[in-house]
């Protein structure tokens, strides 16, 4: 068999896409915890709960009405966007005026709330979900296998992660968001409705967290923990790449699921822990991130 | 006598009779994780830092006391002693990171610190991972009073916690304090007055990080076990709910508010996740509804009574 640095190359690989899958996902959601983080100047801690919803919500879909993974994909989004809208309009609101701790706050108990319901009704154990069909088997790349369902999720994340790149920066509603994070007043003296903005961008973050929880939901169990096992890192994704640019949120989070796939190649020991090192010794070199500007 | 004084005398003398009334075991647990949210109280209420990752302190010392107590057979004083000198290098050298940011970036880094303490005291041998560090012995205080009795060991804990409660307040009213309250309240004025605010955050931050080693050490001799439970994100969050709860920058409501989540959790024991929903609802209402919290909104109503 073949090897690349004293590793069989199929494991080498296999890791590898691990690491891609795993890092389209941080993208996700670090992307989505920066657009909000910019608009509300709110830290969602939630964040890691809504994308366990929307795994959730995939998986209910299928169980309770039989509604198959290509509908859940827009469906389960569009459900947490909602319960989003909900979260942004009953409490997110009344706190804006207030220190930015407080929404930490406010977002983490919310984050314990769904947490535990979702326990208590499914235990904490996990359930599978199935792939749709067409996604089940493998590509035969001639040197390695690649399984057709993680091939689907990078891609797909990476259209997301270009398209709202693309929606933010270069698009007419971009430039309002973007005049938003700046002023939000000025913007609302031209006669756009910030409120309106600031509930569809909280709306949108979270609605990004419910898609990669979809796209998730055939990778791991299904289960009410996902969440919180994967914000912490998230939150370091975030520290590394500093919240001020899309781009950066985008990149810094693919890497580091790279970073993480071949550090469970080469030593699994440390594998849990990579990515936070790696934010020690950035802050170290450059405390405000690698694509952060401190405001 | 003034009334502060008055109040603590009052609250002494029923602190040395409790144990002869209540559940020992209970009140030494509301004693534990009420001087952790004193010392977490330290850091929001007086300095304006929330750290989102205390528990590393507050469980690595609970390890490190569980160790030398059971495996080198230390004196339950000398554990502690050993325990908080611990978390205080600890708290140092995470502090050092951390005060490179500010506000919830601060938050974040404190948070994924944290967790790779967890995740170094889940492979660390010493741990015993899920198992955790069990029946760790109360041994004999100066090798001489044996703690095995729970009132015994009540009041070897009450001597700590009245230690540092203590120090709290001297720090609080300290010089010190007053350039941390300065800090809290306009950083870039103190930064403009010719603070090093960093260095001060910092000491801050090791002082706390020290008392709330302190506190899981003595917990980890009174309940006689050390797990993950104890240095995991869910701990961090629940020292921020106990302050939140009592009033943050109240000198007592950290520890009425550890009283009344332990108080909860003993009650709702039964009924598994919903004691998370429970903890999550409180926090929800605490922040939209109740932000002085009980301490503080009472000496904010009695504060009022009196100027009129």
């Amino acid at each position: 068999m073949t090897e690349i640095f004293g590793v069989p190359i199929q494991a080498f690989m296999g890791q590898l896409t691990i690491g891609l899958v795993n890092g389209a996902f941080y993208a996700m959601l670090s992307l989505g915890l920066a657009v909000i983080f910019g608009m509300l100047n709110i830290v969602n801690f939630a964040h890691g709960a809504l994308y366990m919803m929307g795994a959730m919500f995939s998986w209910m879909l299928l169980k309770y009405a039989d509604v198959n993974y290509w509908f859940a994909l827009v469906l389960a989004p569009v459900g947490v966007g909602i319960v989003g809208v909900i979260i942004e309009k009953t409490m997110l609101r009344w706190l804006y005026q207030l220190d930015h701790l407080y929404g930490l706050l406010l977002t983490f108990g919310l984050a314990l709330i769904l947490e535990g319901a979702f326990r208590e009704a499914y235990g904490s154990s996990g359930a599978p979900y199935d792939a749709p069909d067409v996604f089940k088997g493998v590509f035969n790349l001639g040197f390695m296998f690649l399984p057709k369902y993680r091939a689907w999720v990078v891609f797909a994340s990476a259209v997301v992660c270009i398209a709202t790149w693309y929606m933010i920066e270069k698009t007419k509603l971009g430039a309002y968001l973007r005049a938003g994070t700046e002023n939000p007043k000025l913007v609302q003296a031209f006669g756009i409705n910030v409120p309106l903005m600031v509930t569809l961008t909280y709306a949108f973050g979270v609605g990004l967290a419910g898609l990669a929880g979809v796209l998730a939901a055939p990778v791991y169990q299904v289960s009410a923990l996902m969440g919180s096992n994967i914000i912490i890192v998230v939150f370091a994704v975030v520290v590394i790449g500093g919240m001020g640019s899309i781009m950066g949120s985008i990149l810094t989070g693919l890497a580091l699921g790279i970073i993480e796939g071949l550090t469970k190649v080469f030593y699994p020991e440390a594998s849990s822990t990579v990515v936070y090192i790696i934010m020690v010794i950035v802050l170290l070199i450059r405390p405000t991130g690698l694509f952060g500007r401190e405001k | 006598m003034n009334k502060t004084a008055t109040l603590y005398l009052v609250l002494l003398i029923a602190a040395v009779i409790a144990p002869f009334v209540g559940y020992p075991v209970f009140l030494m647990t509301c004693l534990c994780f009420g001087l952790f949210a004193c010392a977490f109280n330290l850091l929001i209420g007086f300095t304006g830092l929330l750290s989102f990752g205390h528990a590393m302190f507050f469980g690595l010392a609970a390890y490190v006391c569980g160790h030398a107590a059971k495996e080198w057979g230390w004196t339950p004083e000398v554990a502690v002693i050993f325990a908080t000198a611990c978390t205080a290098v600890l708290g140092y050298v995470v502090g050092w990171l951390a005060v490179r940011r500010q506000g919830i970036y601060f938050a974040m880094v404190t948070l994924a610190l944290s967790q790779m303490v967890y995740f170094f005291c889940v492979q660390a041998p010493f741990t015993y991972a899920e198992d955790g560090i069990q029946s760790i012995p109360r041994g004999k205080f100066l090798g001489l009073i044996d703690l095995t009795s729970d009132t015994a060991m009540y009041f070897f804990v009450l001597a700590f916690f009245i230690f540092g409660f203590w120090l709290i307040q001297r720090i609080i009213y300290s010089p010190f304090g007053q350039v941390l309250k300065s800090i809290r309240e306009n950083e870039p004025r103190a930064l403009s007055l010719g603070y090093d605010v960093d260095k001060y955050k910092l000491m801050a931050f090791v002082l706390s990080a020290a008392i709330a080693g302190l506190a899981g050490a003595v917990k980890s001799l009174a309940l006689g076990i050390a797990t993950l439970t104890d240095v995991g994100w869910q701990m961090s969050g629940e020292v921020v709910l106990m302050t939140l709860l009592g009033g943050m920058g109240t000198i007592l409501g950290p520890v009425v508010g550890a009283s009344a989540i332990i108080t909860m959790q003993n009650y709702l024991s039964g009924l598994g996740s919903w004691v998370t929903i429970i903890m999550g609802v409180t926090f929800v209402i605490c922040v939209l509804l109740f932000r002085r919290g009980i301490v503080g909104e009472i000496e904010y109503r009695f504060g009022k009574k009196t100027s009129k």
